[in-house]
């Protein structure tokens, strides 16, 4: 087990490298010098070339690579040349944001999505299975400003049940804070679930076609025994990837949900570091949300092995 | 004669297929008492395994099962399914042909063991151990306590028969079905398999059904012995009497196909010629005339009915039956 784990651990090295190499290429070549952005247009060309000289951007660009993976391997990210934030205070303000707003929906998408899709499993094919997966469909293909709107538009304009938009700190105004985050998660797990179902489904009934289901049930246990310890955990291993994938791509925040419902997280962080041409901030959240991403990952291969005994064993 | 513990009643079990329909097993008759063996031997695809899960009630669903299987008094067919429930595993074991798939990959052998004890024996945990330990034991596994802990992969495939057949005897069943439990193991465990199986039905003194293709499986162990062939028993005998004198050319050529020790080297295998007939397309004759070498254009007309001749419990399906013993003429 320990063997597994540093073996998996060793593995996400060179992909953290790749990631850091990667974000740095994306913001140092996109269109236009950060001195000109910095400078506004009263820039004379000295000014240019000596903030230039400054900022280390006459230096050839491998040179810059190293220098700033040198920084960032000592913590130091940088810090916005608007805010004077630095990357990491600014990624900390809005990340219990994004956070919330992830697990919320992930636990919603998962309350809806485990129990369709063993339902479904269990009589696949019958019209409970047929309505379900007709329903799921509809789902995945409705983008989600469109959900965001019509949930708005029901709950917040006609049921006066939520708030449409803002935010309140947990510490601050507990139960406020979750009737904010309500919508915005029920949007993201609206388009969760289906993945979850559809995936789980599958598996389920692949799982139940094996002949340990048969003899299962050949032994006289509990339909629900059947359904729950023997077939869900050897059915699970795809959904833990889809979870962790969704789990990932929501803590780098929602750029549209978060916008639309004006939460301030890793989302908006984003889109107005992007508007701000603010490439520290964009280059070190970018950074950081995909360390996030690489971690989780890591979690579901330890969670694999909780899971199958064979891969803890290193069989498979 | 006690009254029977296990009967099958006309059973056919029909499967839909975008060919049609198929039949897999065409109304089989067959009894088997308690504390005896019964042997059901024929070919891939002859309707064996189906009319296995026929008793259990574990056929597809989409399966058309006609027919009754009566149990200890009840027809199983009928059952409602929770009685069901509370009879399978208690009443009515099984053991499986493949134990590297039979087993759950992700529980321990020991929730798989006390799970089955747990549900039908009012065991509190420890107690239903203690039985897990002493049914490893009983079944020939070193360490027992040991093995409780691991998980089926962490076991050869023999190791795991075995478990499956700890499985299976753990509420004393009064019938054990074990469908080609020795088919995917190497020919060194078979043996020691069948043993265990036979040793272990004499002791607690359960009724057996051992389904096999293997003639040699059933023969020094099975009291009855089932020939199938496309889903018809063909022949059907006390086991000695159907080894001193086969009636039907299907049982004749089954024995034929088994390697003998004295062959020289290089002897091609008498192998049955031919295929099985498609099952959804039903034969107006005796579904073997096409690959009998005694066939005659009766064969192919109608079919014969299983019946009996000079012995009342021998039972052949066949206008021509061959006589093995000297006198008997055709």
């Amino acid at each position: 087990m320990l063997n597994f784990v540093v073996r998996r651990l060793l593995a996400i090295l060179p992909v953290l490298l790749a990631v850091s190499l990667l974000t740095f290429l994306i913001a140092s070549l996109l269109p236009g010098d950060l001195a000109y952005v910095i400078l506004g247009d009263q820039a004379t060309p000295e000014n240019v070339a000596a903030l230039r000289r400054d900022m280390g951007l006459d230096q050839p660009l491998w040179w810059r690579y190293l220098s700033w993976l040198g920084h960032v391997l000592q913590g130091d990210l940088g810090r916005s040349f608007r805010t004077g934030q630095t990357v990491l205070q600014a990624v900390a303000e809005r990340i219990p944001v994004s956070l919330e707003l992830m697990l919320m929906a992930e636990f919603i998408g998962l309350l809806i999505g485990v129990p369709v899709a063993i339902a479904c499993a269990a009589r696949a094919g019958g019209a409970f299975d047929r309505f379900m997966t007709g329903s799921a469909f509809a789902m995945l293909s409705m983008p989600s400003f469109l959900v965001a709107i019509l949930l708005i538009y029901l709950f917040a304009v006609e049921l006066h049940w939520l708030p449409a938009t803002g935010y309140v700190p947990f510490t601050e105004a507990p139960l406020a804070n979750l009737r904010f985050f309500v919508l915005p998660a029920l949007t993201l797990a609206l388009a969760e679930w289906p993945g979850i179902m559809r995936v789980l489904r599958s598996d389920m009934i692949a799982t139940l076609q094996e002949d340990y289901i048969a003899l299962a049930k050949a032994k006289g246990l509990k339909p629900a025994r059947i359904l729950f310890v023997h077939a869900l955990k050897p059915s699970s291993l795809t959904l833990v990837t889809v979870t962790g994938i969704n789990i990932g791509r929501l803590l780098g925040g929602t750029l549209i949900v978060e916008s639309i419902f004006a939460l301030p997280g890793i989302g908006r962080l984003l889109v107005g570091a992007i508007y701000t041409r603010d490439l520290v901030i964009l280059q070190g959240v970018v950074l950081l949300v995909a360390c996030g991403f690489v971690i989780v990952n890591f979690i579901v291969d330890m969670l694999y092995a909780v899971l199958d005994p064979r891969i803890r064993h290193g069989h498979a | 004669m006690s009254a029977p513990l296990l009967t099958i009643e006309d059973v056919a079990v029909e499967l839909p297929t975008p060919r049609g329909n198929l039949r897999a097993v065409d109304h089989v008759d067959l009894s088997l008492e308690a504390g005896r063996t019964l042997g059901i031997v024929g070919e891939s695809g002859c309707g064996k395994t189906m009319l296995s899960r026929a008793v259990l009630q574990l056929l597809p669903k989409k399966a058309k099962l006609t027919g009754r299987v009566m149990f200890d008094g009840q027809d199983l067919v009928r059952l409602p399914s929770e009685s069901l429930r509370r009879l399978r595993g208690r009443d009515l074991a099984v053991v499986f042909q493949d134990p590297m798939t039979s087993l759950n990959p992700v529980l321990t052998i020991g929730t798989q063991l006390m799970e089955t004890i747990q549900e039908h024996l009012e065991l509190d945990a420890p107690a239903a151990r203690k039985r897990s330990i002493e049914l490893l034991a009983a079944v020939g596994i070193p360490a027992p306590e040991q093995r409780l802990a691991q998980y089926p992969h962490q076991c050869s495939g023999g190791m795991r028969q075995r478990i499956a057949i700890a499985i299976a005897l753990s509420c004393e069943p009064k019938l054990l079905i074990a469908d080609e439990p020795t088919t995917a193991l190497d020919v060194t465990i078979q043996a020691q398999i069948l043993d265990l199986l036979a040793r272990e039905q004499r002791r607690r003194h359960m009724a057996m059904i051992i389904i096999t293709h293997d003639l040699g499986v059933v023969a020094g162990r099975a009291d009855e012995v089932a020939v199938m062939y496309a889903g018809r028993v063909v022949e059907r005998a006390p086991t000695q009497a159907l080894f001193k004198r086969m009636h039907m050319p299907y049982s004749e050529a089954l024995l034929a196909a088994i390697p003998k020790l004295e062959t020289a080297p290089h002897t091609p295998l008498p192998a049955i010629s031919g295929r099985p007939p498609d099952p959804t397309r039903p034969l107006k004759g005796c579904s073997f005339a096409p690959r009998c070498r005694y066939a005659a254009s009766r064969c192919h007309e109608a079919k014969p009915d299983l019946k009996s001749a000079e012995m009342p419990d021998h039972l052949y399906a066949c206008f021509y039956p061959i006589q093995m013993a000297e006198g008997i003429g055709a």
